[in-house]
C-alpha cells in the first residue's frame, strides 16, 4: 500500500504534459528585474546604486534581517534603475533593473558543473554559506532556508524529509530536476546530513513519478539511511503537514511547525540550489520554471535567470495562443493568476500556466446546498463552508474559534464544491482580518 | 490577448461536478424504483408521480416568480427530485387534488418559505408526505394491492401493508406465526410484490439505486449502512427475545419505507448531517425513533417522522460534531 495522508485531499486531473520535456537553458535576457521581495519575511536591501557594473552571482540586495535572504545579480551588466515593477502578487514592488552586458562571457558560456561528491565544508561553514547564497524554498513558499535549519541546541531532529511530491497539476521542474539531477541531489542531502547531523532521510515522491522512484532507488542503494517513498498520488500532500503525516504517520501540532515533531522538510529544488550554493559556491540566480498549458504550442521546462520576464518565456513556447484568458505563476491549485507578461520570474516561481477561457472561467455561485464535500476534503480538517460564512458575515471571533487561521490555503474545498462557492476566497479574507486583529490585541 | 485578461485567486481549475448533476444522480437511481412501481400499480404510479413532479416544479415557478420575486431555479433538479420522492412516498390512489395540496406544502412550506433550495431545514417531500398523512389519514392509508389490480384504478381492492398487518395481528393477540402465514415472503418483499407506498416496494430497485449513489459518490455509505444496521440490531434483539411478539429483521428492513428512507430520503444532502461523525449519529438516531414507531407507537410506519425529526438536530449535530481539526491531539510517535 502506498503511503498518504488519512483526512481528506483530492485528485484533480494531473496534466502534466511537460512531463517527458527535458530542462533547456532559457537565453539570457536582455534585461532582467530582480525584485528585493522573493522571499517571505523581510525585503532585502539594495546595496547597488544605478549605473554600477555588476558581474553575476554578485550581491545586489543584502539580507535585511533574520528571516530574510540575499539577493544576487542573475547577470553582468549595468544597473539602469531602481524602480517599481509589478510582480506576481499584483502590486508593484521594488525591482534592480540591470542591463545584460552583450559581450560579457559569462552571460553566454554556461558551464556544466561535473559531480562534486567530497563535502570538505564543516556544518558552521555549510549554514553560512546557505545564508550567503540566498537560498530558499524553491517549493513555493520561498522561506530562507538558513532559518529553518538554524536548529536551536536541545531540539529533537531526526528526519529530513525531500519533498518530491510535486502534487499541483500541470507542474513538471521537480520532477525533470529529480530526473537530471538525481546524483546532485543525494550529495544535498548529504550536505544537509552533515550539517545537522542527521542520520535518517526520507524522499518523498508521489506514484505518477515512477521514473523518479526507480532512479532515487538505484542512486541511494549505497547509502546509508537514505530512503525512497512513494505516495500516493493525493493533493496537497506537498503541504508540510500532510507530507509529514503521510511519511512518518507524525501529526504537527496545531500551529506548529515539523520541527515540533523532530522533522525538517525540503523540497528538492532547494536542496540541488544548496548543492551548488556548497559545492561550486553558486548562489540562487537561477531555477527550473514549468511554462505549460494545453494550447501552448511547445510547452517545456527551462532553466531560467530570476528576473527573467515572462513574456520571454510565452515566447520560447510558441506565444500565447489565441483565447488565452488567464496567466498562472505557479500551479493551478495554489498559483497566483498575473497581470501581465511583464511580470519577472522570481525564487518562487515554479511554473507558468497559460489557461484558456474554459478552464478560466469559474461557474456561477449558487446556493450552499450543504453536502459536505468541503468538509471531506478539508486536509486541516476545517469545515471550510461554516468559515466561509463566517467570513462572509464578519464573525471574525467565531471564525478564529473555528481555526480559521489553521487553513493552508489548498484551495480543495472550492475546487470540490459542486455549487462553486468561493469558499477560499472568502476564507483568505477571513484570515487577513483575523491576523489584524490578532496583531492589534498584542 | 483578444479578451480581458482574468485576475481571481486560486484554485483556477475546478472539479466538474456541479449540484446539478448530483442531483439528476439521483433521478437517475429513483428510475428503477419508478419501474417496479409501474408494473406494480400501473398507470396509478404513473399518474401520481406526474402530479407529484408537475405540481412541484409549478409551484417552485410560481412562487419564485411573483411571490418571492427571484430568480427561478426550477432547473436544478431539486424540485423535480422532491416531486418524485413524494409521489414515492404516496399510495398510488391518491385523489389527484390531495398530491397537488401535498406538493404546496411541500415546495411553498418546507422549502422556499425557508429561503429555498439550501437553507430548508427539514427534507420537503417528507413534509408533504406528512402533511397528507396527519390530514387525511384515511386516505393516505388506503393501499391498492399489488399486481393483480394493476389495470383498473378504480376497482381497485386495498389491503394493509405488510407492516400494517403485523401492527393490527398484534394489537389483537395474534402470535407472529400466524401474522406471518398471511404476509408475502421476505423474497416477495424484496422484489416488490406487496402493498405499500408507490416507491417503497422493491428492496431490490431501491438497493440498486442506493448503489448506483455510493458508486457516483452522490452520497456516502454513512448514513444508509449505519441506519439498516442499527435498525436490524434492535429489531433482533426484540425478535431474539419474543419471536412470537416481535417481527423478524428481514421483515422490518424489506418492508415499509426502510430503504427508501435509508438511501434516498434521510441522506438528502440539505437536511443531513455535514460530517461523517454527524451522519452516524444522524442515522443511529433515525434508527431507534424507527424502530421504537414501528414497535410501541400508534403508527406501524415511522421511518417519515423519525427522519423528520432528526432532521431538527442537524444543525445541532453539525454544531457538536465536528471534524477532528489537524494537529488537535498530538499522539505523534516519535521513534
Amino acid at each position: 500500500m502506498l503511503k498518504t495522508f488519512p483526512k481528506g485531499g483530492i485528485h484533480p486531473p494531473e496534466n502534466k504534459i511537460t512531463a517527458e520535456k527535458g530542462i533547456k537553458r532559457m537565453a539570457v535576457p536582455k534585461v532582467v528585474n530582480v525584485p528585493i521581495a522573493q522571499h517571505i519575511g523581510i525585503p532585502a536591501e539594495i546595496v547597488v546604486d544605478r549605473k554600477d557594473k555588476v558581474v553575476k552571482g554578485q550581491i545586489i540586495a543584502k539580507s535585511g534581517g533574520f528571516v530574510s535572504s540575499n539577493i544576487h545579480s542573475p547577470v553582468a551588466g549595468t544597473v539602469t534603475k531602481l524602480d517599481l515593477i509589478i510582480d506576481s502578487s499584483g502590486y508593484k514592488k521594488q525591482c534592480i533593473v540591470i542591463r545584460t552586458d552583450a559581450k560579457d562571457p559569462s552571460n553566454f558560456e554556461e558551464v556544466e558543473n561535473p559531480l562534486k561528491t567530497d563535502i570538505e565544508l564543516e556544518p558552521k561553514e555549510i549554514l553560512q554559506r546557505i545564508t550567503d547564497c540566498g537560498i530558499v524554498g524553491l517549493g513555493g513558499a520561498t522561506f530562507p532556508s538558513q532559518v529553518k535549519l538554524n536548529v536551536r541546541e536541545g531540539t529533537t531532529l531526526d528526519y529530513l524529509i525531500i519533498n518530491g511530491v510535486e502534487c499541483e497539476p500541470y507542474l513538471t521542474a521537480d520532477h525533470r530536476l529529480m530526473l537530471e539531477k538525481a546524483e546532485e541531489i543525494v550529495v544535498g542531502i548529504k550536505i544537509l546530513m552533515k550539517a545537522l547531523h542527521l542520520k535518517k532521510v526520507v524522499i518523498g515522491i508521489e506514484n505518477n513519478k515512477k521514473d523518479a522512484i526507480s532512479l532515487f532507488k538505484k542512486v541511494i542503494k549505497k547509502e546509508d539511511g537514505i530512503q525512497v517513498a512513494a505516495l500516493q498520488v493525493k493533493y496537497p500532500q506537498g503541504g508540510e503537514k500532510q507530507l509529514v503525516r503521510a511519511i512518518l504517520g507524525r501529526e504537527v501540532p496545531k500551529n506548529g511547525l515539523p520541527l515540533d515533531v523532530g522533522v525538517i522538510v525540503h523540497n528538492v529544488g532547494t536542496i540541488f540550489a544548496i548543492y551548488q550554493a556548497i559545492q561550486y559556491d553558486k548562489p540562487l540566480i537561477e531555477r527550473v520554471v514549468t511554462v505549460t498549458g494545453k494550447k501552448l504550442q511547445n510547452p517545456s521546462n527551462f532553466w531560467v535567470k530570476i528576473g527573467t520576464p515572462i513574456k520571454d518565456l510565452i515566447a520560447e513556447v510558441g506565444g500565447l495562443p489565441e483565447g488565452t484568458r488567464k496567466l498562472v505563476n505557479g500551479g493551478p491549485m495554489m498559483g497566483k493568476a498575473i497581470k501581465n507578461t511583464d511580470v519577472p520570474v522570481t525564487k518562487g516561481t515554479s511554473g507558468i500556466l497559460v489557461i484558456d477561457e474554459e478552464e478560466a472561467s469559474r461557474g456561477e455561485a449558487k446556493n450552499c446546498i450543504r453536502c459536505g464535500q468541503c468538509v471531506f476534503v478539508c486536509p486541516m480538517g476545517l469545515e471550510p463552508h461554516l468559515l466561509m460564512n463566517l467570513s462572509e458575515k464578519g464573525m471574525y471571533d467565531k471564525a478564529s474559534a473555528e481555526d480559521i487561521m489553521t487553513c493552508i490555503e489548498c484551495g480543495s474545498c472550492s475546487y470540490v464544491c459542486p455549487s462553486h462557492r468561493p469558499l477560499l476566497d472568502y476564507i483568505r479574507f477571513g484570515k487577513n482580518i483575523v491576523k489584524k486583529l490578532e496583531t492589534s490585541k498584542n | 490577448m483578444s479578451q480581458p485578461i482574468i485576475i481571481s485567486a486560486s484554485p483556477h481549475v475546478h472539479s466538474d461536478r456541479t449540484s446539478k448533476k448530483l442531483m439528476y444522480d439521483v433521478v437517475i437511481a429513483l428510475i428503477p424504483a419508478f419501474l417496479v412501481s409501474l408494473y406494480v400499480f400501473g398507470i396509478g404510479a404513473f399518474i401520481v408521480t406526474a402530479v407529484a413532479v408537475i405540481s412541484c416544479l409549478l409551484f417552485e415557478y410560481l412562487i419564485q416568480k411573483f411571490l418571492m420575486k427571484t430568480d427561478v431555479t426550477i432547473g436544478d433538479g431539486s424540485a423535480l427530485i422532491t416531486g418524485i420522492l413524494l409521489a414515492f412516498n404516496l399510495p398510488s390512489g391518491l385523489p389527484i387534488w390531495m398530491i397537488i395540496v401535498g406538493s404546496l406544502v411541500a415546495i411553498g412550506v418546507a422549502k422556499l418559505s425557508f429561503g429555498g433550495l439550501g437553507f430548508n431545514i427539514f427534507n420537503p417531500a417528507l413534509v408533504g408526505r406528512v402533511f397528507l398523512l396527519v390530514s387525511f389519514p384515511v386516505q393516505m392509508t388506503m393501499w391498492p394491492t399489488a399486481v393483480e389490480n394493476n389495470t383498473t384504478m378504480a376497482d381497485a381492492v386495498t389491503g394493509a401493508t405488510p407492516l400494517g398487518m403485523i401492527k393490527e395481528g398484534l394489537m389483537f393477540g395474534d402470535t407472529m406465526t400466524n401474522i406471518t402465514a398471511n404476509l408475502p415472503s421476505n423474497l416477495e418483499l424484496f422484489l416488490g410484490l406487496s402493498g405499500g407506498s408507490i416507491g417503497e416496494m422493491s428492496g431490490l430497485a431501491l438497493l440498486l439505486g442506493g448503489i448506483y449513489l455510493l458508486y457516483r459518490k452522490v452520497i456516502t455509505w454513512h448514513i444508509p449502512v449505519t441506519m439498516l444496521v442499527t435498525m436490524a440490531v434492535m429489531t433482533g434483539i426484540f425478535w431474539v427475545i419474543d419471536p412470537e411478539s416481535y417481527a423478524s429483521p428481514l421483515i422490518h428492513i424489506l418492508s415499509g419505507g426502510a430503504l427508501l428512507g435509508a438511501f434516498f430520503m434521510a441522506t438528502d444532502l440539505v437536511t443531513s448531517p455535514m460530517t461523517k461523525k454527524g451522519m452516524i449519529i444522524f442515522a443511529i438516531g433515525i434508527a431507534v425513533i424507527t424502530v421504537v414507531i414501528r414497535l410501541f407507537g400508534a403508527y406501524p410506519e415511522g421511518v417519515s417522522f423519525a427522519i423528520l425529526i432528526m432532521n431538527a438536530f442537524v444543525p445541532l449535530i453539525n454544531t457538536y460534531f465536528k471534524p477532528r481539526r489537524f494537529g488537535s491531539k498530538i499522539k505523534s510517535k516519535i521513534v
